[in-house]
């Protein structure tokens, strides 16, 4: 069951709990397991002892509905535009992305493909980049490190964008996959 | 009346935060013995506070919604059945009208309730896990109400103040020590009640991702959350009456709820997960045994 109703603006006063929460979400970030792209591979490593991203609070969710943030890891083709469209909005509020790699910025190596997406941002909000090809875990706990100050400053506000500029990203999204069956909202 | 709120209210919450911490201190050992550094000791309040205050947008029936609630109200109803601390007049909750028969009934409770909710999201692998948990809860409730018998004829009564009562008098007239096979038939039982490894065939990651809370998220979360703190604490201090002695003064009960929670902490590392048929014949079959060598000798 989804429901198509946009959710009302939230308020925006800045109030001394909203500086908790964002304490405690910069601090306890879950991510959605599922790899995009080839650098799902570099995502990995960051469970081992060797670079163990659970000291940052970071755990991978196996569902889309108890995690915050969404890496696509690398290139994202149209067909699997489609499902990342689909998690992220089956994922709550307030929710991150996080783009791995050259390809999510200007297409990387596939900037010439028939069926490769080459700017990541006009489909879905990104709230860091980590550029490379591919980023090694460093930089992805990078990435980490400044989504967790972006939250701290109450700046990582993607989430907000998207609600706000649906048509913007629904027009560009449904301009690349042709068949197009998802409900309008699937919040 | 005022009071004995006063005392529900304080229990739940001392439980949670109690049980909260012992979560911390789980993942810390975890980590530790895979040779990483780990999360915070805190980390669990973190993680607590931050669904709890995140945003919720999915319905799927009455029950889904009911459901952690139905499983905080098991682990608050066996925390207030079972008594904290022995000769303690300041908090009494209910435990001068629990009966063991009533507080495994209790821990039924909260189970089935999940169960109910988890099948209301529709999601396979929710079925899934229900069906694997409510095969391997039967099991282990045979065992466990073996060792429940073997107590009950030992002592003679089924109150579980008396059995406290019965054990005060030096640590070898702790049950543990009387009735050496049914403790560790119990000790058994209680690994899959923690949903510790070889039994963790409910959560069960990397296989059924998550089992029954596939669906839920945010606030629902933070009460299922909460609602295994709270329950995992009551087991504990069931357990430490059953056959520790039960507790004497408040830091005795939490030295020996900790040591004991230690237990499935240090055994689930170490071990694969059993396949569910795998999990439900041992259960039928070895911690039975093991009570009624037990039982035979009480008996005799």
């Amino acid at each position: 069951m989804y429901c198509n109703r946009i959710p009302d603006r939230p308020d925006e006063r800045k109030r001394i709990w909203d500086r908790v929460d964002d304490m405690a979400r910069a601090n306890s970030l879950w991510v959605t397991a599922y790899g995009t792209g080839c650098g799902a591979i570099e995502l990995r490593p960051l469970h081992t002892s060797r670079f163990d991203m659970e000291r940052f609070g970071i755990a991978m969710r196996p569902t889309p509905r108890q995690a915050d943030v969404l890496i696509i890891s690398g290139y994202l083709a149209v067909k699997t535009l489609k499902r990342v469209i689909r998690v992220y909005e089956q994922m709550q509020d307030p929710k991150y992305i996080i783009a791995l790699g050259s390809c999510t910025i200007n297409g990387g190596m596939y900037f010439d493909s028939y069926n490769t997406l080459n700017i990541l941002d006009r489909y879905l909000p990104v709230d860091v980049y980590v550029n490379g090809c591919m980023p090694r875990p460093e930089a992805i706990i990078d990435g980490f490190s400044l989504l967790m100050r972006k939250i701290k400053d109450g700046h990582a506000d993607g989430w907000k964008h998207y609600r706000e500029n649906l048509d913007f990203y629904r027009e560009n999204q449904k301009s690349v996959i042709s068949d197009w069956d998802l409900p309008d909202y699937n919040w | 009346m005022i009071g004995l709120i006063a005392s529900i209210a304080l229990t739940s919450i001392g439980a949670l935060a109690w049980g909260l911490l012992l979560g911390g201190v789980s993942r810390m050992v975890t980590a530790r013995i895979h040779g990483r550094i780990g999360p915070r000791l805190t980390q669990n309040y973190i993680d607590l506070w931050k669904l709890f205050r995140k945003k919720s947008s999915i319905h799927h029936g009455t029950m889904f919604w009911l459901a952690p609630m139905f499983r905080i109200t098991g682990g608050i109803g066996v925390l207030l059945l079972v008594p904290l601390v022995a000769g303690n007049s300041l908090i009494v909750n209910m435990s001068f009208a629990g009966d063991l028969l009533l507080v495994v009934y209790f821990m039924f409770f909260g189970c089935l309730g999940m169960a109910l909710g988890a099948g209301d999201s529709g999601h396979p692998y929710a079925v899934i896990a229900v069906s694997r948990g409510l095969s391997q809860m039967s099991s282990y409730e045979l065992s466990f109400s073996a060792v429940v018998l073997v107590l009950a004829a030992g002592l003679g009564t089924l109150s579980i103040r008396e059995m406290v009562a019965a054990q005060q008098g030096g640590i070898l007239s702790w049950n543990a020590f009387r009735f050496p096979f049914a403790t560790a038939a119990g000790l058994i039982t209680f690994l899959p009640m923690q949903m510790a490894y070889p039994f963790s065939i409910v959560l069960a990651p990397q296989e059924i991702p998550i089992g029954p809370p596939t669906e839920y998220s945010s606030r629902f979360l933070s009460f299922m959350f909460s609602g295994r703190a709270i329950f995992g604490v009551a087991k504990l201090v069931l357990f430490v009456n059953l056959f520790f002695g039960g507790a004497g003064s408040w830091p005795g009960l939490l030295v020996k709820t900790f040591l004991l929670y230690m237990f499935p902490v240090f055994v689930s590392p170490v071990f694969p997960r059993f396949r569910t048929e795998q999990s439900v014949r041992f259960l039928w079959f070895v911690p039975t045994a093991l009570a009624a060598v037990d039982l035979v000798r009480v008996l005799i």
